[in-house]
């Protein structure tokens, strides 16, 4: 125990949060936080002002996933709390380690519908891993604490805590404990070894074993145990959307994304695997397609930190529940033990080498000079293999999904569980605060951009230089390609009108945009961005009709593509 | 399968509140619930019934064991486990005779006969689920005023 120090409740969370390691906090303020705010003046920890809550959330949720430690929002009460549920929300459903600060109404007050009151710890206790409502000044050192090893332990999530206004001003003896108990908390759970070696023999006795990395895979680093085992058993390797780039996507036995729109040849070669070591993933209805039709004639071998999704939604032969990087290192161990190594020749790897090749030449792409696989494959060549890019949600991101291939593992992320528009941008603004050194970009789609563009502000007036990568069609364009295939070509609430200028809207707002309307404006603009210290949008007008294909439409199985025609 | 649910939690204020929702958001339902303090003041038990097929239960148990605020989660089995569900009947007296008759079928049942009036009978039975709707079907002949029960409290027996 450290020795009791008085303070005020504000600094005792201040003071707690830098015993954390916080270095920033993204947030708006607000009435019922304002003695938190007060604090900023006497602390080391850095105030970025965001336009809205929901922003701060989404750039704490990209902090969280880029150094895989909690990243911080604060909100006030009342409208700032229900403002940031939908980036808790977002945080929760892929698994992203979060600390969100609410202000709120002083414990008197609770329950008398006072001026910016809302329940927010009962309406975010879906979203949450946990959340703490202290009632008293000296509880505070103790919930951050507990707070942020919730948030960052196990399978990560987000934590609320809200804090009434008066406990944040109320004076008290503070203890900071070094050590705590949580009883109902059990984070980790060593794997089964002889799990893992029945895991080896079920692979070495399949005729066509695959590997499925999930994002699981990204959170707990296993990329080097991944890539081991990937090669020493002859293993092609899919993955999940939220596990892309989990390996590297330029390997020989990388096939890529499965799922709705997946890549061409890592649904085939995951519809006809007979075994398939899945790591760290939830089998989502947009990876796996229908429960009944994956697991036909596939035994599955689950590894993941989470037990309850061990037969949530597939039923595993064989599952391994602990973090996915210490399963797979047992499985190195053991593979080196018993001198287990595959040679390339199975007639399995030669089909899937032939299966690669045949649609990397054969995918029918876009004809046009700025077809996304051509604007995305730009990018690629441009961009350092260190950069690190997010994803809003849409079109857009089911292409870079397709078309953008991720070379160093971890450095691809996207709202894939929630499917959060508006998330990429102050998601990359996050990230870029995590990582300063390395580009950082959105890969953006017009309609999704304009849910959270008003963080160019924060991007701008806080130096943060991101590149926002719009692929404009001036349409919804998911909702539009459904329309087009299910609804008969009735376009209802898709058409977005050439509306903003997204070249002058950046520069109202002090960053600097550019339209590109050739491959060689495009190559000029990337380059320029790179080169440049200030936030910048390059906007890209592409045909609005362009589907995204494969296309595996919902309630049908892997095997059941839409190919371009 | 119906399945009791025996849960130790932390004795905080909306702990039922989390449990009860986990239920509505994973769509899972609640036959009953029974919640009460322990020996330990730190704790509450938790009782909960449950109608779901095998897989589902195992969900849900797997589901409420990742809850923080619980401390331990069991699947009861039915047969080791001694499981009571106390339940009062408001009955209807239609003449002189319903009285002895209700009296007697509530003896059967080893229940007990409170506030008897002109018109009306209570009876308090302490017994299983399935009991207590037999004997809800028995009385119900005679008119069922009102019903209330309190869910299932249960405990394993020793040493199995």
């Amino acid at each position: 125990m450290s020795k009791m120090e008085k303070m005020i409740g504000a600094k005792a969370l201040m003071v707690a949060m830098e015993k954390e390691g916080v270095k920033e906090v993204f947030g708006l303020p607000g009435g019922a936080n304002l003695p938190m705010y007060d604090e900023f003046a006497r602390c080391n920890i850095r105030h970025i002002l965001t336009r809205h809550e929901q922003s701060a959330a989404h750039m704490a949720d990209g902090f969280g996933r880029v150094s895989r430690k909690p990243g911080v929002c604060f909100a006030t009460s009342g409208p700032g709390a229900t403002n940031i549920l939908t980036g808790i929300a977002t945080a929760q459903a892929d698994s992203s380690p979060m600390v969100a600060v609410t202000g709120q109404v002083p414990v008197a007050m609770i329950g008398r519908d006072a001026f910016q009151e809302s329940d927010i710890i009962g309406m975010a206790n879906p979203v949450v891993k946990y959340a703490f409502q202290p009632r008293i000044a000296a509880e505070i050192p103790e919930v951050v604490r507990k707070g942020f090893f919730i948030a960052e332990t196990g399978r990560p999530g987000p934590v609320l805590i809200d804090i009434p206004k008066d406990v944040q001003q109320n004076e008290s003896e503070m203890i900071f404990p070094d050590e705590f108990k949580i009883r109902g908390y059990h984070p980790w759970a060593d794997p089964d070894v002889v799990n893992v070696e029945r895991a080896i023999d079920m692979i070495t006795h399949s005729e066509k074993p695959i590997i499925l990395a999930g994002g699981g895979t990204i959170i707990s680093s296993a990329f080097a145990e991944l890539q081991a085992i990937s090669e020493t058993l002859m293993l092609p390797v899919v993955t999940t959307f939220k596990g892309k780039g989990a390996f590297p996507e330029n390997h020989p036995l990388s096939l890529g994304p499965i799922g709705m729109h997946g890549h061409a040849e890592a649904n085939k070669m995951m519809s006809e695997a007979d075994c398939v070591l899945a790591i760290g993933t939830r089998f989502s209805d947009r990876s796996v397609g229908t429960f009944e039709a994956f697991e036909k004639g596939l035994k599955i071998i689950h590894m993941d930190v989470d037990p309850a999704e061990i037969g949530k939604n597939q039923t595993a032969q064989i599952a391994v529940v602990g973090d996915v990087r210490a399963s797979l290192r047992i499985m190195v161990k053991l593979l080196l033990q018993k001198s287990i190594k595959k040679s390339e020749d199975s007639p399995w790897i030669k089909h899937v080498r032939e299966t690669k090749a045949y649609w990397k030449e054969n995918l029918k792409l876009h004809p046009g000079d700025l077809g996304a696989a051509k604007i995305l494959r730009k990018l690629r060549e441009l961009l350092p293999k260190e950069s690190i890019v997010t994803t809003e949600v849409g079109q857009h991101q089911m292409w870079a999904s397709l078309f953008y291939d991720v070379i160093q593992p971890g450095t691809f992320f996207s709202s894939t569980g929630l499917g959060t528009m508006g998330w990429g941008f102050p998601a990359s603004i996050g990230a870029k605060v995590a990582k300063p050194d390395v580009p950082v970009v959105d890969i953006a789609g017009d309609g999704s951009f304009s849910m959270t563009e008003n963080s160019l502000a924060t991007a701008v007036l806080e130096d943060i230089p991101v590149i926002v990568f719009i692929l404009n069609n001036s349409t919804l364009g998911m909702v539009a390609q459904w329309q087009r295939t299910f609804y008969d070509r009735r376009m209802i609430g898709v058409d977005q009108g050439h509306c903003p200028d997204y070249v002058k809207l950046a520069e109202s707002y002090g960053a600097q945009g550019i339209r590109a309307q050739s491959m060689d404006d495009l190559d000029k603009a990337i380059k320029t961005a790179l080169s440049s210290d200030i936030a910048t949008v390059i906007d890209i007008p592409i045909d609005p009709e362009e589907d995204v294909l494969p296309f595996v439409a919902p309630g049908t199985s892997l095997s059941d593509m839409i190919l371009p025609s | 399968m119906w399945a009791i649910l025996s849960l130790l939690v932390e004795n905080k204020p909306g702990i039922l509140f989390k449990v009860t929702h986990l239920f509505r958001s994973r769509n899972f339902n609640i036959d009953s619930i029974s919640v009460g303090i322990t020996d330990n003041p730190e704790y509450s038990k938790m009782t909960i019934t449950t109608i779901g097929d095998e897989k589902q239960i195992e969900q849900i148990v797997k589901q409420l064991d990742k809850m923080i605020d619980t401390i331990k989660v069991e699947h009861l089995d039915k047969h080791k486990t001694v499981y009571r569900e106390l339940s009062l009947f408001k009955i209807k007296l239609r003449n002189a005779n319903d009285s002895m008759e209700i009296n007697k079928m509530a003896n059967a049942y080893g229940g007990k006969v409170h506030d008897v009036k002109k018109d009306s009978i209570m009876v308090e039975l302490t017994a299983t689920p399935d009991q207590i709707a037999a004997f809800e079907e028995l009385a119900k002949p005679f008119g069922i005023i009102d019903v209330a029960r309190t869910g299932v409290a249960a405990l394993q027996r020793s040493g199995e």
